[in-house]
């Protein structure tokens, strides 16, 4: 029997059938699915795993790390700039090694459909010293996860699964296989690996570093890695993940005249591609995302233009991978196509009608007319479209929690007054240590909270913050009279407009929490916000 | 033989249940299918779409290539445009007839239709009319899913079933109001607009 799932959901189900005791997560574009997939499965067929969000991905990924620890499987998801706040507890696990096998799958956007950027998460696990694991479509993307787990276990490492948005979010039929049963809690009877003071830490390292050898042979062993050879060696092709659809796409009938490399696991395998480099002129790489076999291919094939792709101009440097690239890297004929007509406007995304950001950033638009656009900062979340017009209300947007942060090294600068929007989780995820820091030096910075309950612009996703974020900010030392409370609403413009001025004002630490619940949020969670609200 | 098609709209005009009836449709048909969408940021109000990629024999790419595109069907006029460099020469134009205009800078609508009208093969449609009469005009989405019907090689009851198994929990009303408004865009074959 198959089932039509996309690739984040292919994966959930095949963490699921590898028996995992838990998934943990934050949400983010195109990730999220894989852990709403999960929380649905354990509803509807009662199983005994974690399943709840995460606060943010470093606490998601050390909590994965303690079940590993405890001898249980674990799953992590995010997207790839989550993996960002997640390096710490990443790259010293791999040090250190895991026990239950531990699965983390970052899903990275070329093409930037939904972030900052277009980061590519091999080079990270490349970094880390563990394998990769990349996909090229869905049923592989299933197959993929328990491979994952098996060998995660028998190397005591992390395992990194790489997804890209063009297949996180593409359905196909796949077909699921018996479940494994999860694993009995157990601990390693010598634990000192887990104990990274240097004197301990060293001989890991030094045993990390000579596993690569063990982890390339498994690589040039993977069912998933494999080659099939042509009878045209002017030209040799690797080609990883979904580059390898993009790349049949061009033969019809599967009738590819070149030698290939599928490639999906990593380190990457010699043996492969040594037999590619003595047979064929050239070696034509294709991959989405950055350069990444590309230039170690360069290192490995010294020879002067044999290795072609992204860094030769063959390919697009920035931006996603799609088979008319690859068709044009081919040298196959380019298709005569139809113009899109001048008149044809951009149609951005737009806050909903409605949304209480709306309203914040009528009452902001009042002080920015006095101070400027340049003092505003800004976060990440659904108010981050406070960037485009008409509001045109925020100056920056770096990264999470980035607002308060900004906002303070800003004031230390000089700069008064100095405000920051940040939303409600993202606050917890990583603007409580900003705000601590700000308490401390008694800046005088401005920061609104722009409260909705939830995470919108994944989904609406149930945030962290819950009821929390008063008691968070009196805990952390904000003086209780400068914690102040609006309702974002038009009818409260007027009022909304003199607190902020009142506070912006005040020279010292000023947290404005401007709540009302996400007009997306379904009728029950819209009236728990109310219940739980300062308003 | 793979039938390619772009499936385009605003936010919030069901672009993507569309997307997923076809993909039930395929199931229940037999046929391999791949639908990639980009989502997300455009819960209403921005930019959906969806490629459709339907065939008796495995399909590669998640994405169509340009010029590939068999159809681009829309449930706005503006959208079905900026898929243009993707139709095959003498490819489907579908498209309903109503515009969304939320935007300060909306074209014309006289050079949108004047547009489409270029291209040999296109069908407007007054698909928010038609589902406004049947009962709500949110069931556009399906009069266009019932044009589309006559262009590819998914059998009528494999559609009429994938409608049935989406719209079942949602209570009679409104599976019925979607399985007209599918039938009244297979009436449609010829122009209004």
């Amino acid at each position: 029997m198959r089932h039509i799932v996309m690739g984040d959901e292919a994966v959930a189900q095949g963490a699921l059938d590898a028996g995992i005791s838990g998934v943990y997560a934050y949400p983010g574009t195109p990730s999220t699915e894989i852990t709403e997939y999960i929380q649905k499965y354990k509803k509807e067929h009662h199983l005994d795993i974690h399943a709840s969000w995460s606060t943010n991905e470093k606490t998601a990924l050390e909590a994965a790390l303690g079940m590993s620890y405890a001898g249980k499987r674990a799953l992590v998801a995010m997207k790839h700039v989550g993996l960002n706040v997640a390096m710490d507890a990443f790259m010293n696990m791999a040090i250190s090694g895991i026990h239950g096998g531990l699965v983390i799958v970052v899903a990275d956007d070329p093409s930037m459909h939904s972030s900052q950027n277009e980061q590519d998460s091999r080079y990270l696990a490349h970094f880390a010293k563990i394998p990769i694991f990349e996909p090229s479509n869905q049923q592989e993307a299933y197959d993929g996860v328990r491979h994952a787990f098996n060998i995660s276990e028998r190397l005591e490492l992390p395992v990194l699964l790489r997804l890209v948005t063009r297949l996180a979010h593409s359905r196909s039929l796949v077909s699921f296989n018996v479940p494994d049963q999860q694993n009995e809690k157990s601990f390693i009877p010598n634990i000192d690996r887990f104990k990274m003071i240097p004197s301990k830490a060293r001989p890991q390292y030094d045993k990390l570093v000579a596993k690569t050898q063990v982890l390339r042979t498994c690589a040039e062993e993977s069912p998933f890695n494999q080659l099939s050879i042509g009878h045209d060696f002017s030209l040799g092709i690797v080609a990883s993940g979904i580059a390898y659809n993009y790349l049949m796409e061009n033969f019809e009938h599967n009738k590819c005249p070149y030698t290939v490399l599928k490639l999906s696991q990593y380190p990457l395998p010699f043996e492969q591609l040594k037999y590619l480099n003595d047979t064929c002129k050239q070696i034509l790489v294709l991959e989405d995302g950055y350069p990444f076999v590309e230039e170690q291919l360069h290192d490995f094939f010294e020879t002067d233009h044999k290795v072609i792709g992204k860094l030769t101009r063959h390919l697009n440097r920035t931006g996603e991978l799609n088979p008319d690239w690859v068709a044009k890297a081919l040298g196959l004929k380019e298709m005569n196509t139809v113009e899109i007509p001048a008149f044809v406007q951009a149609r951005p995304p737009q806050l909903c009608e409605g949304c209480g950001h709306i309203d914040t950033f009528n009452a902001l638009k009042e002080i920015q007319k006095i101070i400027g656009d340049k003092q505003i900062f800004g976060d990440i979340g659904c108010y981050a479209l406070g960037a485009l017009p008409p509001y045109n209300i925020i100056s920056t947007l770096i990264d999470m929690g980035s607002s308060i942060t900004m906002a303070k090294g800003a004031a230390d600068a000089g700069v008064f007054p100095a405000i920051a929007i940040i939303g409600d989780s993202t606050f917890t995820h990583s603007g409580m240590t900003g705000l601590l820091d700000c308490v401390n030096d008694q800046s005088p910075v401005t920061i609104v909270i722009s409260d909705n309950s939830a995470i919108a612009m994944t989904g609406g996703q149930d945030s962290s913050a819950l009821a929390k974020l008063k008691n968070i900010c009196l805990g952390l030392g904000v003086a209780p009279e400068h914690v102040r409370i609006m309702e974002p609403l038009p009818k409260n413009h007027e009022l909304n407009v003199a607190l902020l001025k009142e506070e912006i004002e005040y020279k010292g630490v000023s947290v404005i929490i401007s709540q009302r619940a996400c007009v997306r949020l379904p009728i029950d969670r819209k009236k728990i916000a109310k219940e739980l609200s300062y308003v | 033989m793979t039938t390619n098609i772009i499936l385009a709209g605003v936010g919030g005009q069901g672009v993507l249940t569309v997307a997923a009836i076809l993909d039930t449709a395929c199931l229940n048909n037999g046929l391999f299918f791949k639908q990639s969408e980009v989502h997300g940021m455009s819960q209403r109000g921005g930019v959906v779409y969806s490629h459709v990629r339907i065939s008796d024999d495995v399909i590669y790419s998640d994405i169509i290539p340009m010029g590939h595109a068999d159809i681009i069907l829309s449930t706005e006029p503006m959208e079905l445009l900026r898929y243009l460099p993707y139709l095959k020469k003498d490819g489907w134009l579908l498209t309903d007839s109503e515009t969304f205009e939320n935007i300060a800078n909306y074209p014309q609508k006289e050079r949108i239709f004047e547009s489409i009208k270029t291209h040999p093969n296109h069908l407007i449609v007054e698909a928010t009319d038609i589902a406004q009469k049947l009962g709500n005009a949110k069931a556009s989405n399906l009069v266009m899913l019932g044009v589309l019907s006559n262009h590819i090689p998914i059998k009528e009851r494999a559609l009429r079933a994938a409608i049935k198994s989406l719209f079942d929990k949602k209570g009679d009303r409104i599976l019925e109001l979607n399985l007209k408004a599918f039938d009244a865009g297979r009436e449609c074959v010829l122009e209004v607009v």
